[in-house]
């Protein structure tokens, strides 16, 4: 999946309490860096440059090297999320049950494709291997909530934009 | 629980049944399924609702309410077990909390609308035991599942838990604990099937004073989530295998590498880490003794090829799940260059039972070559789909029929998919094959970590092929060449039948190429990489040749090949599809006969499941 070009925000310039505090947690062996890069990424939702510029010195770990840990697994992401993000699970039970039309129909709804987030910052379309809920599927997590056996027209209804509602309020 | 008590497998015992005398306060226990499949169909409320129920009555001291894991049976959560009637409630909402426990627990009343009712039967059941997706089961491991608080370490010891891991270290020595798992006939359930105490013989032989022992977690399989509901439902026994484990191997140290996906497991093994350390039953001197062995949890980050043992052990080294080139096997350097033994969460799972049973009685229940039951995620096209656990060597029919009911809907068995990317198609004369690691191997399948993904004849097998070598290529790590392009240009051969773009000559190539990576590439990954698009040549060749020379999808779903329109004698003219379709491709007068225009049609299938009369034909 392409991940689109790194952007550092304001939040993590230097001395960040919220990546010291992480740090504190290790001794800053290489060994960590898969924890330290999952911890890093649980509090800013992703990976800021400079967040990896700096676990790179902690760590004593070259950058080109976590920069490859980064891109190797696909749970890190270099940009950041939207404000919701919806995950559509495209494993084997639920591809059988008909994901590939909520996916498209999600896509289609958002405007987005797999792996991109709206204009607008305000979803996050994505895809993962299994969600190990293979009974109910197909399974859509918006926001951490679970959904079973969503329909196209139900995961339409899932991102059915609040702007949109907003509009006709007005 | 006082951590000094517990130094023995009498104190265990002991302990046991004092929680029992403590439990007999409560005339009845409600346990609700609450694993991540219960949580998605709205446990969660129930469970506050439950509570809320509890004390509006004021029954807190006479009802005793239990969240547990996964109970197995996903496609009538969520499900409610009460005891000591044993009566089981299917599909609860938080509005019937308060009338089970008025009539069900206050008045012995059996609400009949909440019983599950058996499709092919019409017969209600009112225990767990009627319902025919339990009854031919075998749940030597998943039973625990719906009894067992898994945040609760005494739940656990009520259960009978830590009674091996004591028995193991008090009164066996590690080679006889060896000697009781190799007796078993216990095979790793991660897939590969090797003989566990073997495994174990060999890491304990293995020269080194450090040495670890790591569980993988780390359950990639797509369609596979046997793991994930035992780490939930009951995390303490994989814990209590592990130490077993590590006692007979000689390992001090153990990793759990958990997939970050399952984000209640990692939570609930966590927790059981810490309670079974501040109870004495990890770390330093276990239940007062010489053994010491701890537990560090690490999170996967998402990479299949880390199900593969030594990209696992790259991995939590932290860094990028590479596999290398065996031997030297793990068992003699895994882990920071240390003797390492990995089994799965099913395995470790398993070794309590073995431990407490005896090696003995575990072999009978499975075949003369492997020992034990085997859990099965049935899912995909089938009626009751759930986690399903049967002796090996239960045929497929069996599994499919008995327990899982057949298709679901009046569709027709197409093929059962096992093993996931790196298993097979099976179509229906393979449906008698007694499901073992051997037998299905045999069948051009494997056993894998117990995936079963039911087919009818709505699923097209090209399509399927295509989106395992998506997966994989996606999947693969790049470091063998064969792996790496070979998957790329299998995808890209099977895309282009489905794109209609197939010609004859593709096939052979297909096949050739198939060989070339599966003879060629390093890791389990690749070798069987191949796997679907074989499978899926030996036993539905027809219909890539369909694809090929006709141009056409049989099963409808390959969107180059197939038009809708609408059959003009059934379609009553309600418009509902009109309105749905997303790019108003469908048009007609009010109660006559709709209309679909073939080129404004992006074929995405909502008026198929918006039509009652399902006048909209695929072809």
């Amino acid at each position: 999946m392409k991940k689109n070009k790194t952007k550092t925000t304001k939040g993590s310039e230097a001395g960040d309490p919220r990546l010291d505090r992480i740090f504190k947690s290790y001794e800053g062996r290489a060994r960590d860096t898969v924890s330290v890069l999952q911890d890093i990424q649980d509090v800013y939702g992703y990976l800021p440059e400079d967040a990896l510029r700096k676990a790179s010195v902690f760590l004593g770990v070259p950058l080109p090297e976590i920069f490859g840990v980064a891109t190797f697994y696909r749970m890190f992401r270099l940009n950041a999320p939207g404000k919701h993000t919806v995950t559509a699970c495209v494993g084997t039970a639920c591809h059988v049950r008909g994901v590939t039309r909520v996916v498209d129909e999600l896509s289609r709804t958002l405007g987005v494709e797999p792996g991109q987030t709206t204009p607008d910052g305000n979803y996050s379309l994505e895809t993962v291997a299994c969600l190990g809920c293979c009974a109910i599927g197909p399974v859509v997590v918006k926001d951490g909530q679970y959904h079973g056996n969503v329909t196209p027209q139900g995961a339409r209804k899932l991102v059915e934009k609040p702007a949109r509602t907003a509009e006709v309020a007005k | 629980m006082p951590a000094t008590k517990l130094k023995n497998l009498k104190d265990l015992v002991k302990e046991q049944a004092r929680i029992a005398k403590e439990r007999e306060a409560y005339s009845h226990v409600v346990t609700i399924s609450s694993g991540t499949c219960g949580l998605a169909k709205g446990s969660g409320e129930f469970v506050d609702a439950m509570k809320a129920a509890v004390k509006a009555l004021g029954l807190g001291k006479r009802v005793l309410i239990k969240s547990t894991g996964c109970h197995g049976f996903c496609d009538i959560e969520p499900v409610v077990h009460i005891a000591p009637q044993g009566i089981v409630y299917q599909k609860v909402a938080p509005e019937n909390a308060k009338e089970i426990l008025s009539e069900t627990v206050l008045r012995n009343n059996v609400l009949e609308k909440l019983l599950y009712t058996d499709p092919q039967t019409g017969q209600k059941a009112r225990l767990a035991r009627e319902i025919p997706f339990y009854k031919s089961q075998r749940r030597l491991l998943t039973k625990a599942n719906a009894e067992v608080d898994p945040e609760s370490l005494p739940d656990y010891i009520a259960n009978g838990g830590y009674q091996a891991l004591a028995k193991a270290v008090g009164e066996l020595d590690p080679e006889k604990v060896i000697a009781e798992v190799k007796k078993s006939r216990l095979r790793g359930r991660g897939g590969a099937g090797f003989p566990t105490g073997f495994k174990w013989e060999f890491c304990r032989r293995a020269k080194g004073d450090v040495k670890y022992v790591i569980c993988n977690a780390d359950e990639g399989d797509p369609g596979a989530y046997m793991d994930r509901s035992l780490l939930e439902g009951n995390p303490h026994a994989t814990l209590e295998g592990m130490a077993i484990g590590a006692f007979a191997i000689g390992a001090s140290e153990g990793y759990i590498y958990v997939r970050h996906e399952y984000p209640m497991a990692v939570r609930n093994i966590r927790k059981a880490v810490e309670d079974a350390r501040a109870a004495g039953l990890l770390g330093k001197n276990i239940l007062g003794g010489k053994f010491s062995f701890d537990v560090h949890i690490e999170r996967g980050a998402g990479a299949f090829v880390c199900g593969e043992e030594t990209a696992l052990i790259s991995s939590v080294e932290g860094k990028r799940g590479e596999p290398r080139q065996r031997p030297p096997f793990p068992a003699v350097r895994g882990l920071w260059g240390k003797p390492t033994n990995i089994n799965n969460v099913e395995t470790w799972s398993s070794i309590p039972v073995v431990i407490n049973k005896g090696g003995d009685w575990f072999a009978r229940i499975g075949t003369e070559s492997s020992g034990g039951t085997k859990i099965f995620s049935l899912v995909g096209k089938v009626a009751h789909t759930g986690l399903v656990e049967v002796p090996i060597g239960t045929t497929l029919r069996e599994i499919i029929y008995d327990i899982g009911g057949g298709i679901k809907g009046d569709g027709e068995f197409k093929a059962v998919q096992t093993g996931g990317p790196s298993g097979g198609c099976l179509p229906r004369s393979m449906l008698d094959l007694p499901v073992d690691y051997d037998t299905l191997a045999k069948a051009g399948s494997i056993m894998g970590s117990g995936g079963m993904i039911v087919m009818d004849e709505s699923t097209c097998m090209v399509d399927l092929a295509k989106y395992f070598l998506n997966f994989l290529r996606d999947e693969s790590c790049g470091k063998c060449l064969s792996c790496r392009e070979g998957t790329d240009r299998l995808h890209e051969i099977v895309a282009r039948i489905c794109d209609g773009k197939g010609t004859e000559e593709d096939l052979p190539l297909l096949e050739e190429l198939a060989l070339v990576v599966k003879d060629a590439s390093m890791c389990g990954l690749g070798q069987t990489a191949p796997n679907p698009v074989l499978s899926t040549l030996r036993y539905f060749r027809k219909e890539y040749e369909a694809h090929i020379k006709e141009k056409r999808c049989p099963a409808g779903v390959c969107k180059a090949l197939i038009k809708y329109s609408i059959d003009g004698g059934k379609c009553i003219g309600c418009a509902v599809c009109a309105k749905q379709c997303p790019v108003d491709a469908i048009s007609g007068e009010f109660k006559k006969p709709h209309a679909i225009d073939a080129d404004r049609c992006i074929r995405c299938g909502v008026c198929v499941d918006a039509c009652k009369p399902k006048a909209i034909l695929v072809a």
